[in-house]
C-alpha cells in the first residue's frame, strides 16, 4: 500500500490504542459485569459496598430497652405498643455516648397524625381514635392530659 | 488479481487455523445437572416488599424515618419514599394528593385547597409508594455509564461516584421514583435500605410503620411469611403492563391507583 494510506492508519490505530489505554487506568479493576446480565449487572463492585457501609441512624426499641426497661415493659402494655420509640424521641444514633439527650417531638402535630380524625370509609384511619385538632383544645400539647406511654380517652 | 498455488495453500491454512481458535477462545460450557443446580444455589436471597394499604392510616412516619435513615436533606421537595392519598366522592372524581411526600402525615381533610364533604365521600384510603425494584428495571437499561444496576439479591442501587447526571433514569422510571440528590447532584432512589437489611435488620420505613402495613421478606425462601402472603392471597403490583416485574406486591390497592 501507498504511503498516504497507512499514515492515516496508524493514526487511527494509534488513536484506539490511546484510548484503551487511558481506559484500563481510568476504570477501576472491579468494574465488569457481576451476575448474568450484562444489562443490568454490569457495575462497580464497590458501590455495594458504598451502600452496605452506609450508616444506620434508626436502632429500634430493642436497644432502647436494654437501659430504659422501666419504659419499654411499661409502654409493652400500652395501645401505642405498636409505635417505635425513635418515632417520637428521634433517631437513637450515638446515643447515649455522644448525643447525651434526644430531641423528644413533643407536638401536637405528632399526635394528630394519626389522631385528626378523618372521616374515610374503607380506610383504617377512621376506626382510630380522633378529634379535631383545631377545637379540641386548640394548641395546647397533648401530652399535658394524656400520657404517651399510657393513652387513655379520660385525660 | 494473481495468487500462486503456493500463496492459496498458505493463505487457506492460516485462515482454517484462526477460525478454529475463535470457538476455541470462547467455549461453551454445558454443566452437568448437578452443577447448574449448584451454580443456582447461591442465589438464596431475592428481597420482596409487601405493601397492606388497608392498614396504612397516613400518619407519614415511614417518610419522616426514610428521610433521616437516608439523609435525604428533610426540607427538599424529594423523598425516596412517599404516601398518597386517594378520595373518590359521590360525582365520581379521584381526589389525589401527596404533600411533602408525606412526611408530616395527614392532619386535615383539605385536598389541594379543596374541603371535601365527608358526606360525598364514597371511599378514601393511603397508598405508600416506594420504588418497586423492578426485576427488568427499565432505569438501569437506560444508564449509559454502568453507574446504576442490580445487586444479585434484586436491589437496584446507584453508584454515586460513577453517575455523571444525565437524568435518563429519571426519564425512564414509569414509577416515578428517582429523582436527584440536591446535595450530591446524583441520581438518588430507594436502596430498600441496604445498608440495614444486609446488617439483618428492617428498612427505616418497615420498621416505623405502627400498623404493619410495610413488610420486607425473602422471594427464595418459601417458609418466609412475606413470601407466603405473597404466593397465597391476592396481591397486585402497580403499572403491570409496562413489563417491569416489580418487587413490590401491594395488599388492596384500587384500580384508581397507578
Amino acid at each position: 500500500m501507498k504511503n498516504h494510506a497507512w499514515r492515516p492508519l496508524w493514526l487511527a490505530i494509534g488513536l484506539i490504542a490511546a484510548v484503551l489505554t487511558a481506559r484500563h487506568f481510568l476504570v477501576p479493576q472491579d468494574f465488569g459485569v457481576h451476575g448474568d446480565s450484562f444489562t443490568y449487572n454490569f457495575y462497580r463492585l464497590g458501590a455495594v459496598q458504598f451502600w452496605e457501609d452506609f450508616p444506620d441512624k434508626y436502632q429500634g426499641r430493642e436497644r432502647c430497652a436494654k437501659c430504659h426497661d422501666e419504659n419499654a415493659e411499661a409502654n409493652a402494655t400500652s395501645k401505642h405498643r405498636n409505635i417505635q420509640c425513635e418515632n417520637c424521641h428521634g433517631p437513637g444514633t450515638g446515643h447515649p455516648k455522644q448525643v447525651k439527650q434526644l430531641p423528644i417531638n413533643s407536638s401536637r402535630e405528632l399526635c394528630l397524625r394519626c389522631h385528626e380524625y378523618l372521616a374515610y370509609p374503607s380506610s383504617l384511619r377512621s376506626q382510630l381514635p380522633g378529634i379535631d385538632g383545631d377545637t379540641h383544645k386548640a394548641g395546647k400539647e397533648c401530652r399535658k392530659c394524656h400520657d404517651p406511654h399510657h393513652p387513655d380517652l379520660e385525660g | 488479481m494473481s495468487c500462486s498455488r503456493r500463496d492459496f495453500l498458505k493463505q487457506s491454512v492460516a485462515g482454517a487455523v484462526a477460525a478454529a481458535a475463535v470457538p476455541a477462545a470462547c467455549t461453551v460450557i454445558f454443566l452437568e445437572p448437578g452443577e447448574a443446580e449448584a451454580a443456582v444455589e447461591g442465589k438464596k436471597l431475592r428481597w420482596t416488599f409487601l405493601v397492606d394499604t388497608t392498614k396504612c392510616v397516613g400518619c407519614g412516619f415511614c417518610v419522616d424515618a426514610c428521610k433521616t435513615e437516608n439523609e435525604i436533606p428533610y426540607d427538599a421537595p424529594v423523598s425516596r419514599t412517599w404516601v398518597e392519598r386517594y378520595v373518590v366522592t359521590k360525582d365520581g372524581q379521584t381526589h389525589i394528593d401527596s404533600p411533602n411526600a408525606g412526611r408530616d402525615g395527614y392532619t386535615t381533610g383539605e385536598i389541594r385547597g379543596e374541603t371535601i364533604d365527608p358526606a360525598d365521600i364514597d371511599k378514601a384510603f393511603f397508598v405508600p409508594k416506594l420504588c418497586n425494584q423492578c426485576d427488568n428495571p427499565p432505569c438501569v437499561q437506560v444508564c449509559p455509564v454502568g453507574a446504576t444496576f442490580q445487586t444479585e439479591d434484586g436491589v437496584v442501587l446507584v453508584d454515586r461516584d460513577w453517575c455523571i447526571g444525565c437524568g435518563y433514569c429519571v426519564m425512564a422510571c414509569p414509577y416515578g421514583v428517582r429523582f436527584f440528590h440536591p446535595i450530591t447532584k446524583t441520581a438518588e432512589k430507594c436502596t430498600f435500605c441496604y445498608h440495614r437489611i444486609t446488617e439483618g435488620l428492617q428498612a427505616a420505613c418497615v420498621q416505623a410503620c405502627p400498623f404493619g402495613a410495610r413488610q420486607m421478606g425473602n422471594m427464595e425462601d418459601p417458609d418466609d411469611p412475606v413470601t407466603k402472603i405473597i404466593m397465597t392471597e391476592r396481591v397486585q403490583v402497580l403499572k403491570d403492563e409496562y413489563g417491569t416485574k416489580p418487587s413490590v406486591f401491594y395488599l388492596g390497592l384500587d384500580e384508581r391507583v397507578r
